[in-house]
């Protein structure tokens, strides 16, 4: 078990706590930062899994990837188990002696954003020792890629299709993480897998504190995102480098950008590698590109100017 | 029958962990990854960026594929910053 900052990736080796020969597809985002946390992780851990592409490809009945306890709820209910298993542990270490668990709750955007966000909130707020992990493929990929909260404006989608009517969602992304904040919870962050130790190292912080974490993690998804299956990584990386997904904590309420990014990428790079989004880039629809960098834009100088507050 | 359902644990607990292991998932692959050994500097961020976890350290600190679970992603032919991984027409 890793104790402490993590500065090198040989650290990491051989703590993996998945098997391979899971479903997942070819090339899946979501797996490799589940993967990484789950590297990261303190000791011992129990997991908990909203219905999600993650439940449905990693535990195909009889079998499962999981190599620790593992347990699979609704699509709501994630939060509200995690929280079951905390009291019942505490209650357990006070009649039986002191031990630590670790538990974390996996939801996908749709669980999240969307389904499971009440039972999220009154678990934040009943301040349950434990860490979610939202991991954002921006839709809801299980089902057949269906628009969600997490959604960005003009993505194209089954339910927000791009046509003379609509150009793709007509709605921006929720803000998820400053719903969470509000919470005024210990730690909280946004992550992707791309940048990796930047995602491990706020796994060990999140876990350090003896409340609820958060941890959002972008998840470029191949099949609904439609880019090749080699480039999730890439598309991630450049998802950080054009400023669409600000790697930042929130530590005590103070905001802190755990990666600046003082020459960003223009949004096109990242937008004309996925189909969902490429369309954008038509001089019909700059509109709604503008629109969308508008919005990117400002969250970035919201973020900026709140971490300076606390530099 | 009855063998059947004795052999399903209450409340659909599966009792052994990571058996997704017995599925080989490396016939879903259309390419193949293939690393040059020269050029390997053994840094491990395909490792870090493999999906499946399918690539090992060998004794040398050079990787090696697992082709039994590799799905053929190429995940790590695009990461490595050596260029030393190539994906290759099985």
């Amino acid at each position: 078990m890793l104790v402490g900052e993590v500065k090198s990736i040989k650290e990491l080796y051989g703590l993996d706590l998945i098997a391979p020969g899971h479903r997942a597809c070819a090339g899946c985002g979501a797996l490799v930062g589940v993967r990484q946390i789950l590297m990261a992780s303190k000791r011992p851990l129990i997991v908990v899994n909203a219905t999600s592409c993650l439940e449905v490809t990693s535990t195909p009945y009889p079998q499962t990837m999981w190599k620790v306890p593992w347990v699979h709820l609704l699509f709501e209910n994630a939060a509200t188990a995690a929280s079951g298993i905390e009291a019942a542990l505490k209650v357990l270490s006070r009649k039986y002696g002191r031990q630590e668990h670790y538990i974390i709750a996996f939801g996908g955007d749709g669980g999240t954003f969307d389904i499971g966000i009440q039972a999220l909130s009154g678990a934040l707020e009943r301040g349950h020792r434990f860490l979610y992990v939202c991991y954002d493929n921006e839709a809801y990929m299980n089902t057949g890629i269906q628009r969600s909260g997490a959604t960005p404006l003009g993505a194209a989608t089954t339910t927000s299709p791009v046509g003379t009517k609509i150009v793709g969602k007509t709605q921006q992304k929720k803000d998820l993480l400053e719903i969470v904040v509000a919470h005024r919870i210990p730690y909280a962050a946004t992550a992707s897998p791309s940048h990796w130790k930047d995602l491990v190292n706020k796994v060990r912080k999140a876990q350090s504190y003896d409340g609820p974490s958060f941890i959002h993690l972008i998840a470029p998804c191949t099949r609904g995102w439609y880019f090749d299956t080699s480039e999730a990584i890439k598309v991630a990386r450049l998802a950080v480098e054009t400023r669409y997904w600000p790697l930042y904590e929130v530590e005590n309420g103070r905001y802190r950008i755990t990666h600046p990014v003082p020459n960003p990428k223009p949004l096109e790079e990242f937008l004309k590698v996925q189909r969902r989004l490429s369309h954008l880039l038509l001089p019909e629809n700059a509109e709604v590109l503008e629109r969308l960098k508008a919005y990117v834009n400002e969250r970035w100088e919201r973020l900026q100017r709140l971490s300076a507050c606390f530099a | 029958m009855a063998k059947v359902e004795s052999s399903i644990l209450p409340g659909g607990i599966i009792s052994r962990p990571g058996s997704t292991s017995d599925y080989k998932t490396g016939t879903w692959r259309v390419k193949k990854p293939v690393v040059d050994l020269d050029r390997c500097t053994g840094c491990l961020l395909c490792w870090i960026y493999c999906p499946e976890p399918a690539i090992q350290k060998r004794n040398d600190g050079k990787i090696e594929f697992d082709y039994d679970y590799c799905k053929g992603c190429g995940i790590c032919s695009v990461e490595c910053p050596s260029k030393a991984i190539k994906m290759v027409e099985e």
